[in-house]
């Protein structure tokens, strides 16, 4: 009887759940399902004879800023071995966000639009919830794991490896299932929790690339690493998989126990009494914007600048690998690249560019967010011109992008200034990180555009991001054609330091900066003839 | 300035649905104006007009003599708004918020805040995301009632209130219309439009189906009287304007037209009236017959 009660109301929950992602989870697991693929049949294209494949191995296989991306280089050898070097980071990452943002949505920010209560008054269990929400999480990272079983099984890979593979993808995001279930308990809002969440993403991300780069332990460390130590085509090993289930079982456990002793709408965190009159800068719409944000400026700028120390200290190896390795040189000399730095440079800072774009467009989509929670009513209905209220909360946007993207070319320049021992490399990799920024901005001032005309479609612009993410990363990989490639506006920007900057071509970037004016202002127009609300 | 609000001819639809179909409505300087009218009805659609949040398909509309679509943010600052829906910040304080409104509004009364915040016993160092509904109204309260302005447009305000803060509401509204503030209270608790209002209109399907001061309203309807007499009233059913007869343990009770209740008077009083219980319709009643559906009268329950 208890048993049967602790489920109650699970089944009808679930249902209500699906029924309400119709769209949302479908469009997760195809895109990444599409996306490994996609991937999958163009490495197999590329590398298609033993030359290839050899040199493959060599160049990538031992490049520290390639095994931090791609993880362990294992079986690169061989085709299979490459496919999962080249396909792993993407599909991990996105299976680990689909889980936390699925997660959380269904739980903490249902609770945050009072709509759990609603639910809890019904005939459901304490926990039937939080349970519904853990079960279509998990049961859509299994459906990507065989997703991309089938996509290598397609590629004609053995079953056996496929179906590894497949295992330590729905492993991961299983794992990130119970991550975002927790992190729902312990903070007490929904941005919170996905904020927590994408935290311990970063941290995994980052002790995996630290082991494997360093071929140490540290691997062992994350969850992300245990999905990578499988080493499928080689070892071909189930167990590491054991400690995602067992950390994911020790998440839950943790996430019934917290919510058993936690209020609703609250958290474990207990908020305590803030100040009872507002401060001096909580006066007008720039006051309040910033203080909403904050956090989440504070958040990406820490982020967006570890990540570039990261990628910055992986120059002075790139060096050395160069010297070490005349083949390397000449090969890369052909191919065209004068300076291996520099390249690396200019493409850690696309990367970054590209990440900083997230910030960017979840800034701008506070506008909407702001507005469907009626939260501008009652601030156009004081003094505030629906002008002063829009251009307003986006003039932190756009400090907040400028800051965040400055601090990825200053995290790049501080690890390379402490190689070189030059301090001016951080001010220049500042500068050149700058120049992505117009790029950055007219992904913003899209969003402005549909805030104005079609503010139910304004999320549409995370597949713009997810759409440059792909052609800045696995653009080349992918052959996509140039018109494809072209649709991004961060493939129009110089790709400073590769291209030297005293001949950089300004037009592109000045040309986006005028687009993005003009999206912004013909956003506007849309906003101040519209209903709100 | 003799009136507050002018609205007519007003019609907004969204797609296929039209919210207000020609409403007409005059609320006059001064006055406390119950909108009454049920869920649905088109009361927050035509508040959130005046407001100039949404723009009105056609008809005029005049708030505190100006545009309220071309010159809404100079008009705000000479009123307040609380939405029915109050929806906060959840990181800041209540405290934050009310000052944040009333700074955008251009000022707030320091010494009225803090009474304010007494009389509706609210904590302002608590995170709104911890408010109850009733808190979160209270919160959107204080800030419009701390504010000095002209006109309160209220938006169904008190539907989270318990009610001793529903009196400590009506309380506040009774000092602010004798500082001369105009109110514009939308409401479906009758008893607290009844209790508060000066003027009323009564919105049904996007019109205005009634206008009035209460008495007139209740002009335009039934008294309800019970009554007892030494001989039975047998022939009162046939009195013009008399319904709803029914007989009962010797006493009668009807409803009579106001404009006849002379006639039932007149017939009643050879009969020997022994006790007289009448009173005039609520407004409870007003409603219900306003919208075709029979009030619950003895005949209808027993």
């Amino acid at each position: 009887m208890n048993a049967m009660s602790a489920f109650t109301g699970v089944g009808p929950l679930v249902r209500f759940v699906l029924r309400r992602d119709r769209v949302y989870l479908p469009v997760w697991v195809l895109s990444l399902v599409v996306l490994t693929y996609v991937s999958a049949a163009a490495v197999r294209r590329t590398y298609d004879t033993p030359v290839e494949i050899a040199s493959y191995a060599v160049n990538m296989g031992t490049s520290p800023a390639s095994i931090a991306m791609g993880g362990p280089p294992v079986a690169l050898r061989e085709i299979g071995g490459i496919l999962i070097y080249e396909t792993s980071l993407t599909v991990l990452l996105g299976v680990a966000l689909m889980a936390v943002f699925t997660v959380v949505r269904h739980t903490r920010k249902e609770e945050d639009a009072g709509r759990v209560e609603l639910l809890g008054s019904t005939v459901v269990s304490p926990h039937a919830v939080i349970t519904a929400a853990v079960l279509v999480a998990a049961g859509a990272s299994v459906l990507v794991g065989a997703g991309v079983t089938w996509s290598f099984l397609v590629e004609q890979q053995p079953v056996r490896e496929s179906v590894l593979f497949g295992a330590a993808v729905a492993a991961m995001g299983i794992v990130f299932t119970g991550v975002g279930a927790c992190a729902a308990q312990v903070m007490s809002h929904g941005r919170g929790a996905v904020g927590l969440s994408l935290a311990f993403l970063g941290v995994a991300f980052g002790l995996r690339a630290i082991g494997d780069v360093g071929e140490n332990a540290w691997s062992w460390l994350s969850p992300m690493g245990w999905s990578q130590q499988v080493r499928v085509y080689d070892d071909n090993r189930w167990w590491p998989l054991a400690l995602s289930l067992v950390l994911t079982a020790a998440l839950l456990v943790g996430t019934v126990l917290f919510e058993g002793r936690r209020d609703l709408g609250a958290g474990i965190v207990p908020s305590r009494p803030g100040p009872p009159s507002a401060g001096r800068t909580l006066a007008g719409v720039v006051g309040l914007a910033w203080r909403l944000q904050r956090g989440a400026v504070v958040g990406w700028v820490v982020g967006i600048w570890s990540m570039g120390l990261l990628l910055g200290s992986f120059s002075e190896s790139i060096q050395n690998m160069i010297e070490d390795n005349p083949t390397l040189a000449e090969y890369l000399q052909r191919a065209g690249v004068t300076n291996i730095v520099d390249s690396f440079f200019a493409t850690s800072l696309l990367l970054l560019g590209i990440g900083a774009s997230g910030f960017a467009v979840a800034s701008a989509l506070r506008t909407r967010s702001e507005e469907s929670a009626g939260r501008v009513e009652p601030l156009l209905a004081t003094g505030v011109s629906r002008a002063r209220w829009l251009f307003g909360t986006l003039l932190v946007t756009l400090g907040g992008t400028t800051l965040v993207v400055a601090s990825g070319g200053l995290g790049v320049g501080m690890s390379y200034a402490l190689t070189t021992g030059r301090s001016s490399e951080m001010w220049r990799m500042t500068g050149y990180a700058l120049v992505y920024l117009p790029a950055v901005l007219l992904l913003a001032a899209l969003v402005v555009l549909l805030v104005g005309w079609l503010p139910r479609a304004s999320g549409a612009v995370w597949v713009a991001v997810a759409l440059c993410f792909v052609v800045g990363w696995l653009g080349s990989l992918l052959e996509l054609p140039q018109w494809a490639a072209d649709l991004s506006p961060f493939t129009h920007v110089p790709a400073v330091p590769a291209v030297p900057a005293d001949d950089l071509a300004l037009g592109p970037v000045l040309t986006m900066l005028a687009l993005a004016v003009a999206a912004l202002a013909a956003g506007w127009v849309g906003f101040r003839r519209r209903d709100i609300g | 300035m003799s009136t507050a609000i002018s609205i007519s001819g007003l019609v907004k639809t969204f797609g296929t649905t039209v919210a207000l179909d020609g409403l007409d409505l005059e609320v006059r300087t001064g006055e406390v104006h119950g909108f009454l009218g049920p869920n649905g009805s088109g009361k927050s659609t035509t508040i959130r007009i005046l407001l100039g949040l949404l723009r009105a398909d056609r008809g005029q509309v005049t708030l505190l003599g100006g545009d309220p679509w071309r010159e809404a943010a100079a008009l705000h600052r000479r009123l307040a708004y609380v939405p029915g829906e109050v929806a906060l910040w959840p990181n800041l304080t209540g405290g934050e918020v009310i000052d944040l409104l009333a700074r955008l509004r251009g000022g707030i009364d320091h010494r009225r805040r803090d009474d304010l915040l007494e009389r509706f016993d609210l904590d302002p160092t608590k995170r709104t995301r911890s408010y109850s509904k009733g808190n979160r109204q209270k919160v959107a309260l204080v800030a419009a009632l701390a504010s000095d302005v002209e006109l309160l447009l209220l938006d169904e305000p008190t539907s989270g209130l318990d009610p001793i803060m529903e009196a400590a509401f009506q309380g506040c509204i009774g000092e602010e219309r004798s500082r001369g503030r105009t109110v514009l209270l939308s409401s479906h608790i009758l008893a607290e439009a009844e209790a508060l209002s000066d003027r009323v209109s009564i919105i049904r399907a996007g019109r205005v189906v009634q206008s009035g001061t209460l008495s007139e309203l209740r002009h335009l309807t039934r008294t309800t009287v019970v009554v007892s007499t030494e001989r039975p009233p047998d022939l009162i059913g046939r009195v013009p304007g008399v319904a709803h007869v029914v007989h009962e343990d010797g006493r009668v009770s009807f409803d009579v037209d106001t404009d006849h209740l002379d006639d039932a008077m007149d017939y009643l009083a050879p009969l020997k009236i022994t006790s007289l219980v009448s009173h005039p319709p609520t407004l409870e009643e007003l409603f219900l017959r306003q919208f075709g559906e029979q009030v619950p009268t003895e005949e209808t329950v027993g």
